[in-house]
């Protein structure tokens, strides 16, 4: 490791240089237990969210297994290019975050800047096309469970057979119901996620963060990672039904 | 000089390690943001291919070597300590035993579901 071992001395002690002293919280002893600490605080974090999303894909899995074609009709309804576009922006501000983490942990701090500024302005984009659905759906009827009052048919892909159902299956609102809370608890994750960056964005500028202090940015990349994650899962369960 | 540091500082050498300062190659990241982006392709022209039930599972299967790719690489477990892989493990393992044992009971009900439908017309 590059680091000099002063890294490994007290934070309290005389040899302690007072920049490195201010990194480290008293609490700690040293300043990898301190991000060990932080590390492992995240992860447990994400943990907790998988399982926070998991009842969401609970109620999904619950239904699809029971009621496919109220899936098969209602993502029909869907536009599957917004959804892969967002897809796209979401997996590139994950490559921008993971490039942040690198320029923080190499002490690059225009490259780190310049990374969390694209990260925040896919996250802006992502926002922007899921406004652009959500107000396309409000404008149609496509609600959850009984304000599903559909104005049109679905077009559907031209690829798609006649559709079995010429009239929405009974509780197609339930699809819309899992549509909107797992697309919108995750808008709410990407939301909370622009918050973190933006306030690491502020620190960046500040030159708070190089080689020997980044761990606030690598644990809100985490974090954007596992939002990344979930997205992956959400738009081939959702919009890409076969 | 770092060991005498780390006696020094008595319980916390535990820690020997320095913080994770694993730096991941700029080439690893442009691959995988590269995989990604492939398999994201595919992932939409294989559902429009009817596969009948496999739609389901290679559109699953597509998004888990994803989702793998993004916690091997971007979220550096593949770099770090064994430690917390073992904890995102655990917490799919808690995930995966949610789902099956909802299923199994949701399931389970199905048939008194729709003869009560079929008894009342509700």
């Amino acid at each position: 490791m590059s680091e000099t071992p002063a890294l490994y001395t007290s934070p309290t002690s005389p040899s302690a240089s007072p920049a490195r002293r201010g990194h480290v919280a008293h609490h700690f002893a040293t300043a990898e237990q301190q991000f060990d600490a932080g590390k492992l605080g995240i992860w447990i974090f994400l943990v907790t969210e998988i399982l926070f999303f998991g009842g969401l894909f609970c109620a999904y899995a619950v239904y699809r297994s029971i009621h496919p074609e109220i899936f098969v009709y209602g993502h029909q309804y869907l536009d599957k290019n917004l959804g892969a576009l967002n897809t796209a922006v979401l997996i590139f501000s994950s490559l921008t975050m993971a490039w942040a983490v690198r320029c923080a942990q190499l002490g690059q701090r225009r490259g780190l800047v310049a990374c969390l500024a694209i990260t925040l302005v896919c996250a802006s984009v992502f926002m922007g096309v899921k406004y652009v659905e959500y107000s396309q759906k409000w404008r149609h009827g496509l609600l959850w469970a009984g304000w599903f009052k559909p104005a049109e048919a679905p077009e559907g892909p031209a690829h798609a057979p006649v559709p079995a159902h010429p009239q929405p299956p009974r509780d197609t609102g339930i699809f819309f119901s899992i549509y909107f809370l797992m697309t919108g608890l995750h808008g709410l994750h990407v939301l909370g996620g622009m918050g973190v960056i933006g306030w690491l964005l502020a620190g960046a500028l500040c030159g708070r963060y190089g080689s020997e202090y980044f761990a606030p940015v690598d644990f809100v990349a985490l974090y954007w990672h596992l939002v990344d994650m979930i997205w992956i899962f959400l738009f081939p369960l959702l919009y890409l039904i076969h | 000089m770092e060991h005498a540091a780390v006696e020094r500082n008595g319980p916390a050498a535990g820690h020997a390690r320095a913080p994770e300062a694993h730096v991941v190659p700029l080439r690893v990241l442009l691959g995988v943001f590269g995989a990604l982006v492939v398999l994201t392709y595919l992932t939409v022209k294989v559902a429009e291919v009817d596969l009948g039930a496999w739609n389901l599972f290679g559109a699953l299967g597509i998004a888990s070597v994803k989702a793998t790719l993004v916690a091997l690489y971007f979220m550096h477990l593949r770099y770090d300590s064994a430690f917390y892989s073992f904890l995102f493990v655990v917490g799919l393992a808690f995930l995966v035993m949610f789902l099956g044992l909802t299923l199994i009971d949701a399931v389970a009900y199905q048939p008194d579901i729709q003869e009560f439908r079929q008894a009342t017309g509700l």
